[in-house]
């Protein structure tokens, strides 16, 4: 069995490869490139000692990186090759009638699912194509399951509690400060626009404004600094004045890594849980639920005898 | 009797429906049988329970002696030609005999590449573009090359040509004599049976109507007419399939052992397919108690 899934799946399985290798030496000589520019640009800055400001905006531009498209590729690809590999796995079997021919040919039919899962590697997305057995709507539940779990549900609820957050609390910068407004029609409240302080490479999750005392607040009262008639930056040098911060939960850069190897922990568990599942879904005693009607073929003609 | 199949009380259920319900029967070794019946008779059902493609919801079966499909052995031992004969699209006639040879502990090779040989197939040439008829015979050669003790064949011939069935038909005589290979074979071409098959199971609707040696069914079974008569005056050894009284003539269709020596009686030899015509029209036995002799109005 492991031959023969091998023996249909290679072209494809070596295309892919091919694709991912030529990817991959691409991504190598840009962080090559990388490397040195960032290496030049410290070595520009390390004399004048503000390297912060200077590696802001590093890279300035011509890299292939995060933001020219390639975080796209690396969250479209896991799902095409779910799509077009996993999906179609068991589905397509299901839909032609073959799996008549691989289950009574010689394998029993736990074997035939688990080399195909262990061959494609791909578990999680077959489960689609063995719950619906077609492959057209296999494909579709992928795309939905991935879209719903590995591009909302998991970044939104999962990801940032993967690691007990980092706290801080900083006094509010001038950087910090976007803008006010005033929340009630006799302008005794301010409220006061933050931007997240600037901790270099982390994750913000969250970012409270409080007083001094740690009381957190949107508004502070308001006074004539602030007024229409008060001078261009007298607003903000008041609510500097206030000595406010910002309680701060994030991501250290740092976190970086391990957070990445638990997402692909968890990913690879709940693959191999749905591996399991396949398993246990096609097994011998437990095949009742499906029916293995050729669903396609056109009515058997009646009786009748041949002249 | 030695038997390849023993069903007892076997249901299988889709949903609700009961696609088999309560069948009892044995298939005897070392025959060709015909199984037999009207679409949804469950044939389909019993030959995938067989095959253990379908798991049964109720009853028991045993194919030699095993539980179908539960260890590779077992798999290798029965060899399964599903309906419209399912084969790889994309692969080629070759990649179909390397598949047998990689799956199969079995596998004959050689005799793989002599009846893809005999039948002029061209190796390179992908399933998905042979004729219906090649393809059954592909299928076919891929569950006899594995050199199964029994074959089960799903409507084989139900979508082929009348020529191209009549080779499948005669190429699958030629592999059962050399094999010595018990085969079961569904069909609704009564035709195709009295070709190939020498035992016969008539199943409707779960139930196995009559079951048989074909000759002996086509000997034992004779149609009377003759003046009407009384049905509970005729003989009790007589088994009445199949009876009607119009004006003062009754037709009878009767399974006796014994020869009908009544001169009034008027004896013709029967068909195998008026045979199973007759046993698939007769009520049930559960109705059958209650229906008198169908009556004709003159």
């Amino acid at each position: 069995m492991i031959r023969f899934t091998w023996f249909r799946f290679r072209t494809q399985a070596l295309v892919a490869a091919g694709v991912l290798a030529a990817l991959a030496v691409v991504l190598l000589v840009t962080g090559i490139r990388l490397a040195d520019a960032y290496d030049a640009a410290v070595a520009a800055c390390k004399p004048h000692g503000d390297c912060a400001s200077a590696l802001r905006h590093f890279p300035s531009s011509g890299y292939l990186a995060a933001g020219n498209g390639m975080h796209l590729l690396v969250i479209a690809v896991p799902c095409v090759l779910g799509m077009f590999w996993g999906a179609p796995l068991a589905a397509r079997e299901f839909e032609t009638g073959t799996f008549r021919l691989a289950w009574t040919q010689g394998s029993t039919r736990t074997r035939w699912l688990a080399v195909k899962l262990a061959v494609a590697g791909t578990a999680s997305m077959a489960v689609a194509g063995l719950l619906s057995r077609r492959t057209v709507p296999a494909m579709a539940v992928t795309l939905a399951i991935f879209a719903a779990v590995v591009w909302f549900a998991f970044p939104a609820w999962v990801r940032p509690h993967l690691l007990p957050p980092a706290q801080a609390t900083v006094p509010l910068s001038t950087g910090s400060v976007d803008g006010f407004e005033f929340t009630s029609p006799d302008q005794r409240a301010l409220f006061v626009e933050t931007a997240p302080p600037d901790i270099p490479g982390a994750w913000i999750l969250s970012a409270q404004l409080t007083t001094p005392d740690g009381r957190p607040v949107s508004t502070v009262p308001a006074t004539g600094a602030c007024g229409p008639n008060a001078p261009g930056n007298s607003c903000q040098a008041y609510v500097l004045s206030l000595h406010l911060r910002q309680e701060v939960t994030y991501q250290p850069a740092s976190r970086y890594w391990p957070l990445q190897w638990y997402e692909t922990g968890i990913y690879l568990a709940l693959a191999f849980a749905l591996g399991g599942l396949c398993l246990w879904w096609i097994r011998p005693g437990r095949f009742a639920g499906l029916d293995v009607r050729h669903r396609t073929s056109p009515p058997a003609p009646a009786l009748q005898s041949s002249p | 009797m030695n038997t390849v199949i023993e069903a007892r009380g076997l249901g299988k259920r889709y949903g609700r429906r009961w696609a088999l319900a309560d069948c009892t029967l044995a298939v005897p070794a070392g025959r060709v049988v015909g199984l037999v019946g009207p679409n949804g008779a469950g044939k389909t059902t019993l030959l995938q329970l067989a095959a253990g493609l379908l798991a049964p919801d109720s009853g028991t079966i045993s194919v030699l002696g095993g539980r179908p499909a539960s260890t590779p052995a077992q798999i290798a031992r029965v060899g399964f030609v599903a309906q419209d004969a399912p084969v790889y699209a994309g692969l080629s006639i070759a990649g179909h005999l390397r598949m047998g040879g990689w799956l199969s502990p079995g596998w004959d090779s050689e005799l793989a590449a002599r009846r893809i040989s005999r039948l002029g197939l061209d190796l390179r040439q992908r399933a998905g573009s042979l004729s219906g008829g090649q393809r059954a015979q592909l299928a076919l050669t891929l569950a006899t090359a594995k050199r199964p003790d029994l074959l089960l064949l799903d409507e084989p011939v139900a979508s082929l040509d009348p020529l191209a069935r009549r080779e499948f038909l005669q190429d699958l005589m030629e592999t059962v004599a050399e094999q010595q290979v018990s085969v079961v074979l569904s069909s609704h071409l009564i035709s195709d049976i009295e070709r190939v098959c020498d035992y016969l199971i008539v199943l409707v609707a779960s139930r196995v109507r009559v079951a048989g040696e074909t000759e002996e069914l086509v000997a034992t079974h004779h149609r009377l007419s003759g003046p009407r008569r009384d049905p509970r005056s005729l003989p009790a050894s007589w088994d009445v399939i199949e009876e009607s009284h119009a004006g003062k003539q009754s037709v009878l269709l009767v399974r006796t052992q014994a020869p009908v020596l009544d001169p009034a009686w008027t004896v013709r030899p029967v068909s195998l397919e008026d045979l199973v015509l007759a046993y698939m029209s007769r009520p049930g036995d559960a109705t059958r108690a209650r229906r008198p002799g169908l009556e004709v109005a003159s």
